[in-house]
């Protein structure tokens, strides 16, 4: 009897020890996150000022990061016209034509490439598009080779993975019954697709776009060798081109101090732009769900 | 029999005659998606094609040699990436040991655990944790985890387990140990997000029967649950393996810098893909150049493996419906 009671005794004590552990963890995974929201507040926020939106980067602490925040904001409506076309189109064939093997290899090597290091895709385009932009000089009137043209490329090499598997399983939400009534008044179904299945899930592409634009309004580490930076005010699509993320890890690597105010600051922005993308792509999809 | 099936096959041929006018339009159509989605098959091809003519002057000259050859010396033209290949290694493994209990503690947390009042917003809050750019952590590491690593995780670390292998010389702030904590840090959600997914697709009478039999929580958590999701678990622990290897610039600003292989927990270090962050844009020669672009091809094929792994894995389980596809 008492070897049961004390067997009990141990098992009942392991199960508290393991339940405190798993609480701890569960608790745990929210610390790293509310510590850097804090430290963004406490030395982000009082480094916000309006010069920051206003000036270019001049050298000195009275300079501000305008040129950073027009150039992300070129970069991602680069990255979007290069890169949904062709995710939608691949998310349309994965969802409404790729049955068989080849769409099997074609989901698998999606998400691969999903994984693929955002440096690696910097150097695919290094080689592939920044190398190769003397050779269209006639065209582009430019004699850059490092352009917005190319961190945009990259960029939309990033979002494209993200946004096919998106669209496919959105696709792949809408009812079997919604195609079979488009199909019953005869409408083929390249347009039922168009008109009718892409229309209907809409709201659910939507949410995959905004998170994929949150995902690369926050990388830096592919425009490092295609977009370069840039210190003065640019929009030219030929042209190096600053962007937020380049500016944060400039000046966390610089020596100044208000080289570093002003990266606490570029973050706080950029976070804050990142979360609202991510909290606004969630209500869409609440939305939709509902 | 021979009626109907002649008479079937008019009727197809009649409706296929009258659907000739949209049947153009239709096979343009699928012809241009299936076109498009077999770019990403090329693209991938094209990402192992150019990397590899970039770096074949390296290739040429060092061969395999350039893994286990631990110089780095740009003057010289004599390159070895082990020094990096190791950073890697050792970031990313002591990255994925931590990340992979604290994200299945939190995993079974939330699923096992939480009412769905905490359930709810901790969830949201770990996807958070996914969308805060890798510069972001990178910055928070310089200024906030270096200067608490050097001045106090570090000399204590140092107090208590200065026995352990590889537990010595002083704590920079800058070095593997900030790299490891950042790289858990940022690899947590994917582990937790994938685990609470297999865990929660354990079937109820599983857990149900072993209650039955008299178990307490936590024997129904390791007899009933985690062998059920332990291939699942398994394969979101290598995606955040591949995550670790692959993260660029947050490691870039914490690790410290330096081209020899470390020997200490604390030493400051390279891994392979912040060593292409740092140097690549001052190069000091083409074969400098072409040896930064092989260690980049090195990196790809180390990642494409992985992740190919993981994706076959976590489909296993999952049975193709990957819930997580941001990462």
């Amino acid at each position: 009897m008492t070897a049961i009671a004390s067997a009990r005794r141990r098992r009942r004590a392991v199960d508290r020890l393991a339940a405190a552990a798993i609480i701890a963890a569960g608790i745990g995974v929210i610390v790293p996150l509310l510590a850097i929201l804090l430290f963004l507040l406490v030395k982000g926020l009082p480094a916000l000022h309006v010069d920051l939106f206003t000036r270019i980067t001049t050298g000195a602490p009275d300079g501000g990061i305008k040129n950073s925040i027009v150039g992300s904001a070129v970069l991602l409506a680069l990255a979007l016209v290069m890169g949904l076309p062709p995710a939608i189109a691949t998310g349309i064939y994965l969802a409404e034509y790729g049955r068989g093997r080849l769409g099997f290899l074609i989901r698998f090597l999606v998400d691969v490439l999903a994984g693929v290091p955002s440096i690696t895709i910097g150097l695919f385009v290094y080689t592939a598009v920044v190398l190769n932009m003397g050779k269209v000089q006639a065209i582009t009137h430019s004699d850059q080779k490092f352009t917005a043209f190319a961190g945009g490329v990259a960029l939309a090499l990033i979002m494209l993975p993200i946004v096919s598997r998106v669209t496919e399983e959105m696709l792949l939400l809408v009812p079997q019954m919604t195609r079979e009534a488009s199909f019953a008044l005869g409408v083929p179904k390249w347009r039922t697709i168009l008109t009718v299945v892409l229309p209907a899930a809409s709201s659910g592409v939507l949410t995959g776009v905004v998170l994929a634009s949150a995902r690369v309004a926050g990388e830096a580490a592919p425009l490092l060798f295609t977009t370069l930076g840039n210190n003065f005010y640019s929009i030219s699509v030929f042209r190096p081109i600053d962007a937020l993320p380049l500016r944060i890890y400039t000046y966390a690597t610089g020596p100044f101090q208000y080289q570093h105010d002003q990266a606490w600051a570029a973050s706080f922005i950029l976070v804050m732009l990142v979360l609202l993308l991510s909290v606004s792509a969630r209500l869409i999809l609440q939305r939709r769900l509902r | 029999m021979q009626l109907t099936d002649t008479r079937a096959r008019a009727d197809l041929q009649r409706s296929g005659r009258l659907l000739g006018r949209f049947d153009r339009r239709e096979l343009l159509f699928r012809a241009l998606v299936t076109a498009v989605a077999l770019s990403v098959l090329l693209l991938v091809l094209a990402m192992i094609y150019e990397l590899t003519r970039q770096a074949w002057p390296a290739i040429s000259k060092f061969g395999l040699r350039f893994l286990w050859s631990t110089e780095w010396n740009p003057p010289k033209e004599r390159f070895g990436a082990l020094p990096f290949i190791a950073g890697t290694l050792i970031t990313s493994l002591l990255a994925l040991v931590f990340g992979t209990v604290v994200g299945l503690g939190a995993a079974l947390f939330l699923v096992e655990f939480a009412p769905p009042w905490v359930r709810v917003p901790v969830s949201y809050m770990v996807e958070l944790l996914a969308a805060i750019p890798s510069v972001v952590y990178g910055l928070w590491g310089v200024f906030v985890l270096g200067p608490w690593i050097q001045h106090t995780a570090g000399p204590f670390v140092l107090d208590y387990f200065s026995w352990l292998p590889f537990v010595k010389g002083p704590p920079l702030g800058v070095g593997i140990f900030a790299a490891v904590l950042i790289l858990t840090i940022m690899i947590l959600p994917t582990i937790v997000a994938i685990s609470r997914d297999v865990i929660a697709a354990v079937p109820r009478s599983q857990r149900e029967g072993i209650l039955a039999l008299g178990a307490t929580r936590w024997e129904m958590i390791r007899i009933a649950v985690l062998p059920y999701a332990r291939s699942g678990v398994l394969g979101a622990a290598i995606l955040g393996l591949a995550r670790a290897i692959g993260e660029t610039l947050a490691v870039a600003l914490v690790i410290g810098n330096s081209t020899n292989v470390p020997d200490s927990i604390f030493s400051p270090a390279y891994t392979m893909a912040s060593v292409i962050a740092n140097q690549f844009r001052e190069v000091e020669n083409d074969m400098h150049r072409a040896a930064l672009i092989y260690v980049g091809l090195l990196l790809l094929i180390i990642t494409l493996i992985i992740n190919a792994f993981a994706r076959l894995l976590v489909w296993r389980v999952t049975k193709g419906q990957i819930t997580t596809v941001i990462e």
